[in-house]
């Protein structure tokens, strides 16, 4: 498919392709209710209240009134419909912000400014310098004289550097005036979403030149969402708009992501709901059976002889709809509210405030809190990320003398100050290769100052550090560049240039030194390119070792080398170079060849060492982090010696002997298995070495592993704790995040720029800094944070809190209900199993929606240990990684609870209320005073920090609970006037409730406490450390032991089922969770013997573990 | 009042969140643990207080007195033994019944009667929900008879006042009591509940077409006397939650005796020998935990014992074993620091 823009043609193009309006929307204004019910109905446990809520306006099954699940059931619909109109007004409104930005649009012959909105294919645009392109453009103009212009990419594939970009040799010296009036035809592809590629042909109309068809490449366009950098002006033609530009194309709809916790709830739901179906059956078949034999002779219910069809189904469906308040219907709402307030906690957190630019975090996605409790690897981007993106050159080495190793800075060594100032040759020749061995280009402000334009930030590091050493660059004229040194101009005329390419790993210029017509040739590169080609005879080892000593510091290196060619040396290999240049075949290949020729017999001059400043804090974060059992991996698109350097610098890798990089490379597919299946057998043997083992690949190896060998390399990412995959796209970072989810790991992807976007869309949690490289990141991301050392607190502190009081809140929203459940239950055994409801409908009511749901609310505010002790045993974090405090076992015991609450209640409500005082209300009351207390102590018993609204919550309920019944109990037109006033004055009443109270809370209390004490889990033994007062200390001075040989045959990967999983056994603190998986086989005797000793009932209840 | 000085500062941090300890989460909280003190205490506490109640509730209940006579059987005579249905459906049989009791200590007065029905389900869905609320307490609601349904309206299509299983099968037997041969006066009066009587049983609704529904179930209303004064019927239409169940009859203001020879003249006319139910007639005294009932003082007896043997075993337990809280060594990364790294 093919799609013909009509260039400058007002009227045909409007009707046929979309205007450049983008839209983000997910509902319009009409279709928002229908829509909107349609998706939530389209969860199982709306459609499970909706049936249940369709049943009870059935009043011979119903045992409460139908208002009972309808009122809960319309709030909880208004509240999520009301959310997503509020999240959709806040996407509309941004789009509206893009849509209505002003741009300049040739309009019939004249340039007018219009929305951006307005834009229609086949229109020509104008851009300034800085400006942001509005839509998908294929230049045809520029200010620049050779018709090239420069622009930022970062937000599409967050690469900083300027890229160039020319205009079609058609359109070249097309006068300005007559842009305007331009007229032709682009034959371009349908939309579509690579950034990389762009097919197409152009055909200009006469008058304008020829009629030739001009063929059309990426170079020749401007995408959306680039910036216009060092040129005046440039305009272009339309080709896609709106969402039909490729990043609109390759935008996507994220995926909704949903917590492992919420998965987890969603599956004991389920539980739940076949422990009800069950019950249903039961009791049903029961409640005929009764029917038929007793409830005949039980004349006074005057049971007809023929009932209907559907008899067999009344008590059935009578029971269902007594036992739906199983699920409970307040725990959606109920999570909701509270994870709002974390991801508010988030926002509002002044620790984690970027006080530079003032910038606070931001949890955009307020739905997975809990997941950051729960992450097991860390995907990071590099440059930007865990640096500062800003390149200061920071050391060198000249001819053997280390400059800047005192201070730290070779621009303030009074001594390199002097080798300048006296000028020393070397130094002078390496000052020069410095400030002109680039492809900088030198820009002159208004006010004079000199700005260096470069496309990489190493080249600008150096040439203003040469500025600084006073060899100023200063101007670069078609093939001439000047340099100013101490005040005298120099000229040198470029006559080739050997760009640079990630196999040379250097760069080269060939140049005529015009003040004395010699020709030199200046290189610099990496050392490896380098000094293997230093001229014979020059000692190289002082530099190997400069470069060893700088990038143990974490400094990025390049050595610079000269030599001077003959005239006649030259000559003849500028032949084979243009010949070279103008091959069709491998022409790359062919080039290097011939570069190699001339770059040999090198005088090394020196090393220079530039510095990616690592962010405050990144080393230590990452430190903590991998203490608490999170795995990282570096994906960066930069090159794999800086990426191995920084990973040095920021504790990610230890250097030998303490760690080992093992390299996966190779150029085919048969040299990437061979060096995959080396690296995966190193990795199996040094398992059991304390060793930090790494692994590191390259973007062109990735792709093999990914695509060929993909068993192998799942089997290799399970089984290394760090890697560093460097010079991989987007694609691939999203592919790397997509294989570790795979293996059921729970994921967070930070990154800053637009190549990271779908990275941090694909993983479980995406983060955003919110930094240089523009807020794509953090505009896409779930999180926001102004620094990567804000990380650990997020994950520390906000995800464990947030998991932790998750855990509690939604297995005790389920205590709850169960309780009031099984109540139901029993007493349907002395009521002849016909489903007769114990309580009234207002308090079936209220109970879910007032008495239980206020007070477990505040437990957002509880706090196991304080912030401070978290942050200093990161450790803890294992509980939440592993699941510890939700999972099938932990919810075992708050059943068995419920179910014990549900005995001693219901037993001491009708025993204490028999014979003359077994009237139906006041039994109910009774029992329900009872699940109140009961409740009031359990979130009392579980809560770990009190402030003040906790009492008011806990205590004040109880009052409530009290004050809403004498209120019921005052109407006389209510079933329950003077019930509550009534049992108030009955000493028996009390009486009942604190046996209620002692009876079901006595084995608790002795259970959590003999745990505590004798059982404890980490969590226990630091709450203890933190409260009693004493120093925490973490030994860690004992020397490292070699790690326990978990299981020797580690072929018997688990990696083919890794959704077995089993949460209950996953051994703890003992070893990381990686190692968890591999021996899921063989769980660990200690924690085995542990869950056997504790009791089946409250052993795993939320805290105590 | 140098105001624009300080302007630009709050408006360079506009964009920081504003600080409480809220927001923070650094309200000040209290945040106890489980030290041996602590629960070893309340263990103790709990052991030393619910003791004594318990005792004190066990003598209440014991020093009521109590007589339970079951008369079911013993007014069916041999013949009718054989076909106690058919006996007690029909309307001709002489249904009359003497027993006598001698009274064992002493019961002071009041003496509160009950009938007991055990295996009688009031509190059946179909039963419990056989009322209609409105008719019972609103003249003008008498037409309301729903959830009434099937004792809701005549064949005649005559709504029934008061409707409803519940009202239909109101218990009717009766009991007269002689002491010592001299007739004793039972009060009828204040049987049920006040509220019941002053706003949920209307004094101008009147019984209506009351068992002319076809099948005749329990007593028989005086058409004359409004609901709110058929304390029968209001003591019956307070349905019990479980199976076995006493409902006030009525009260004797005057003390019994030791060796005072009640004889009660029953009126058996009360089926429940269709579903093997029991009849009782029970005379108690009652004291301020209500009638006899044990259940309590004996729970709080063993709940209290039971927290005093935890607080035991727990105190040998910190003495034998004692532990430590919070000693970092127990932390396993403190004993193997080096597997995590």
């Amino acid at each position: 498919m093919k799609r013909y823009v009509y260039i400058n043609d007002d009227e045909s193009a409007h009707d046929l392709y979309c205007d450049n309006r983008i839209s983000n929307r997910k509902y319009t204004v009409l279709n928002f209710i229908p829509k909107n019910l349609w998706e939530q109905f389209s969860r199982f446990m709306n459609q499970y209240f909706l049936l249940i809520a369709c049943l009870q306006l059935w009043s011979l099954i119903t045992p409460v009134n139908p208002a009972s699940t309808w009122g809960p059931l319309i709030f909880i619909f208004a509240v999520s419909a009301t959310k997503e109109a509020w999240d959709d007004y806040h996407r509309y409104l941004s789009d509206k912000k893009a849509n209505e930005k002003e741009v300049w649009v040739v309009r019939n012959g004249i340039k007018k400014l219009i929305q951006a909105q307005d834009i229609h294919v086949g229109n020509i645009v104008w851009l300034r310098e800085n400006d942001e392109v509005p839509c998908d453009l294929v230049l045809i103009g520029s200010s620049d004289p050779q018709g090239l212009c420069y622009i930022e990419t970062a937000a599409m594939d967050g690469e900083t550097d300027l890229k160039t970009r020319v205009i079609p040799s058609a359109c070249m010296g097309i006068d300005v005036e007559l842009l305007h009036k331009i007229k032709g035809v682009i034959e371009c592809p349908t939309p579509n979403k690579d950034i990389r590629r762009f097919d197409a042909n152009m055909r200009l109309f006469p008058p304008f030149i020829d009629n030739d068809i001009c063929p059309l490449t990426i170079k020749n366009t401007v995408l959306q969402s680039c910036y216009l950098r060092n040129t005046e002006w440039a305009c272009g033609v339309a080709v896609y708009t709106g969402n039909e530009t490729k990043l609109g194309m390759s935008r996507g709809i994220p995926e909704p992501k949903l917590t492992a916790m919420d998965a987890m709830i969603d599956k004991l739901t389920g539980a739940i709901f076949v422990f009800q179906i069950v019950v249903v059956m039961v009791l049903g078949i029961a409640g005929n059976v009764w029917k038929d034999t007793e409830a005949k002779k039980q004349w006074y219910v005057l049971y007809p002889d023929k009932g209907p069809w559907y008899e067999l189904l009344i008590i059935p469906l009578r029971f269902e709809l007594l036992c739906s308040i199983m699920i409970p219907i307040s725990i959606k709402v109920s999570l909701d509210l509270v994870k709002g307030l974390y991801a508010k906690f988030i926002d509002w957190d002044h620790r984690m405030v970027d006080l530079e630019t003032s910038t606070p975090s931001n949890a955009t996605n307020t739905a997975i809190s809990e997941d950051l409790g729960q992450v097991e690897y860390i995907l990071t981007d590099k440059t930007g990320t865990l640096t500062e993106n800003k390149m200061i050159f920071r050391r060198c080495c000249i001819s053997g003398i280390f400059y800047g190793n005192e201070n730290g800075d070779a621009l303030k060594d009074v001594e390199l100050l002097h080798a300048v100032s006296s000028g020393s040759p070397d130094v002078v020749q390496f000052l020069t290769i410095m400030a002109i061995c680039n492809t900088v280009i030198p820009t002159q402000s208004k006010t004079g100052d000199i700005l260096y334009k470069a496309q990489s930030q190493d080249e600008d590091a150096l040439v203003q550090a040469a500025a600084h050493l006073h060899m100023v660059f200063f101007n670069k004229s078609g093939n001439i560049l000047e340099v100013k040194f101490n005040s005298s101009i120099l000229q040198y005329e470029v006559l080739e240039t050997l760009e640079f390419t990630s196999d040379r790993k250097r760069m080269s210029l060939v140049l005529r030194d015009c003040q004395n017509g010699k020709i030199l040739l200046l290189s610099k590169g990496a050392d490896e390119a380098i000094l293997p080609y230093a001229r014979t005879g020059q000692q190289t080892r002082n530099f190997i070792e400069a470069v060893e000593q700088y990038a143990h510091l974490g400094l990025r290196t390049l050595c610079l080398a000269w030599r001077e060619l003959r005239e006649d040396e030259y000559r003849e290999w500028s032949l084979m170079f243009k010949e070279a240049n103008s091959t069709l075949v491998d022409r790359e290949w062919r080039v290097a060849e011939v570069c190699q020729r001339i770059e040999h017999n090198l005088e090394v001059l020196g090393v220079t060492a530039i510095e990616d400043r690592l962010q405050d804090g990144v080393p230590e974060t990452i430190e903590t982090l991998r203490k608490a059992g999170i795995n990282f991996w570096m994906l960066t698109g930069d090159k794999q010696n800086t990426a191995i350097q920084i990973a040095l610098s920021c504790n990610f890798i230890s250097p030998e002997p303490k760690g080992q990089l093992l390299s996966i490379d190779g150029k085919t597919e048969d040299e990437v298995r061979r060096s995959l299946e080396r690296v995966l057998l190193t990795m199996r043997i040094t398992t059991s070495e304390p060793k930090d083992v790494a692994f590191v690949i390259d973007g062109w190896a990735l792709d093999f592993a990914l695509n060929h060998y993909r068993k192998a390399f799942t089997e290799l990412a399970i089984l290394s704790r760090t890697a560093i995959c460097c010079r991989v796209t987007p694609s691939q970072k999203a592919q790397l995040v997509q294989i570790l989810k795979s293996c059921d790991y729970r994921t967070l992807a930070i990154g800053d720029g637009g190549n990271d976007v779908r990275m941090i869309q694909q993983a479980d949690i995406g983060v955003g800094i919110s930094g240089r490289e523009g807020l794509q990141a953090a505009r896409a991301a779930d999180y926001s944070i102004g620094k990567f050392r804000f990380l650990k607190r997020l994950i520390l502190v906000h995800g464990r809190y947030s998991y932790n009081r998750t855990a509690f809140l939604s297995q005790y929203s389920f205590y709850k209900s169960l309780l009031i459940c099984f109540i139901q239950i029993f007493f349907s055994f002395i009521s002849g199993v016909s489903g007769t409801s114990l309580f009234n409908s207002v308090s079936l009511m209220a109970y879910n929606v007032f008495y239980t749901s206020v007070p477990v609310l505040v437990s957002v505010l509880d706090k196991d240990l304080s912030e401070e002790t978290v942050i200093q045993h990161p450790q803890i974090l294992f509980y939440c990684q592993a699941g510890r405090l939700l999972n099938p076992s932990t919810f075992a015991g708050w059943f068995g609870r419920s179910l014990f609450h549900a005995v001693v209640v219901f037993l001491i409500s009708i025993h204490a209320y028999a014979y003359d005082k077994s009237e139906m209300e006041e039994v109910s009351m009774v029992a329900l005073s009872g699940c109140i207390w009961l409740q009031a102590f359990v979130v009392a018993m579980e809560t770990n920090s009190f402030t003040i609204l906790q009492h008011l919550a806990i205590w004040g309920n109880l009052a409530g609970f009290y004050a809403i019944n004498w209120i019921f109990s005052a109407l006389p037109a209510s079933g329950m006037y003077t019930i509550m006033f009534r049992l108030c004055r009955q000493p028996s009443y009390w009486i009942s409730i604190f046996l209620m109270t002692a009876a079901g809370m006595s084995p608790i209390l002795a259970i959590k406490y003999f745990r505590y004490t004798y059982r404890p889990s980490k969590i226990n033994t630091l709450q203890q450390a933190e409260r009693l007062g004493g120093p925490i200390v973490s030994l860690g001075t004992i020397e490292p032991q070699p790690r326990p040989l978990i299981e020797k045959d580690v072929s018997t990967l688990s990696i083919t089922q890794p959704k077995n999983r089993n949460p209950v056994y996953e051994p703890l603190l003992s070893d990381s969770p990686n190692a968890t998986r591999r021996s899921s086989g063989t769980p660990f005797d200690f924690f085995q013997s542990q869950s056997r000793s504790s009791l089946p009932n409250y052993s795993r209840n939320c805290k105590d573990n | 009042m140098m105001e624009p000085h300080s302007a630009p500062t709050p408006k360079k941090y506009s964009k920081k969140p504003k600080y409480s300890k809220f927001s923070q989460q650094e309200l000040p909280a209290w945040k106890p643990i489980l030290t041996p003190g602590w629960v070893i205490s309340t263990f103790t506490v709990v052991g030393i207080v619910f003791i004594p109640v318990g005792l004190a509730s066990l003598f209440s209940s014991e020093s009521v007195e109590e007589a339970a006579i079951r008369y079911d059987d013993k007014c069916l005579n041999e013949i009718h033994a054989q076909n106690a249905v058919a006996f007690i459906k029909n309307d001709m049989t002489n249904k009359t019944c003497t027993t006598s009791w001698t009274v064992e200590r002493k019961m002071q007065g009041p003496i509160f009667i009950y009938y007991q029905l055990d295996n009688y389900y009031q509190n059946h869905r179909r039963y419990v929900k056989s009322r209609n609320d409105k008719q019972l307490v609103n003249p003008a609601s008498e037409g309301d008879t729903t959830n009434c349904y099937p004792q809701d309206k005549t064949n005649g299509s005559m709504p029934i006042v008061p409707c409803g299983l519940i009202a239909w099968s109101l218990f009717n037997d009766t009991y007269k009591f002689w002491v010592n041969t001299k007739s004793l006066t039972v009060n009828k009066k204040d049987i049920s509940w006040g509220s019941d009587r002053s706003h949920k049983f209307g004094s101008k609704v009147y019984p209506k077409n009351f068992q002319l529904g076809g099948l005749v179930g329990g007593a028989k209303l005086d058409e004359n006397m409004p609901l709110n004064q058929q304390e029968d019927l209001i003591v019956w239409m307070r349905t019990a939650a479980l199976p076995s169940f006493r409902k006030l009859y009525g009260k004797i203001e005057t003390n019994l005796e030791v060796n005072d020879l009640v004889e009660i003249v029953i009126e058996n006319n009360y089926n429940t020998y269709e579903f093997g139910g029991n009849k009782r007639l029970i005379l108690s005294t009652a004291t301020w935990i209500g009638g006899k009932n044990p259940f309590l003082g004996m729970a709080y007896l063993f709940v209290g014992g039971v927290s005093l043997l935890c607080a035991i075993v727990f105190i040998l337990l910190y003495v034998i074993k004692p532990r430590p809280l919070g000693d970092p060594s127990y932390l396993s990364w403190n004993k193997n620091p080096g597997i995590l790294k």
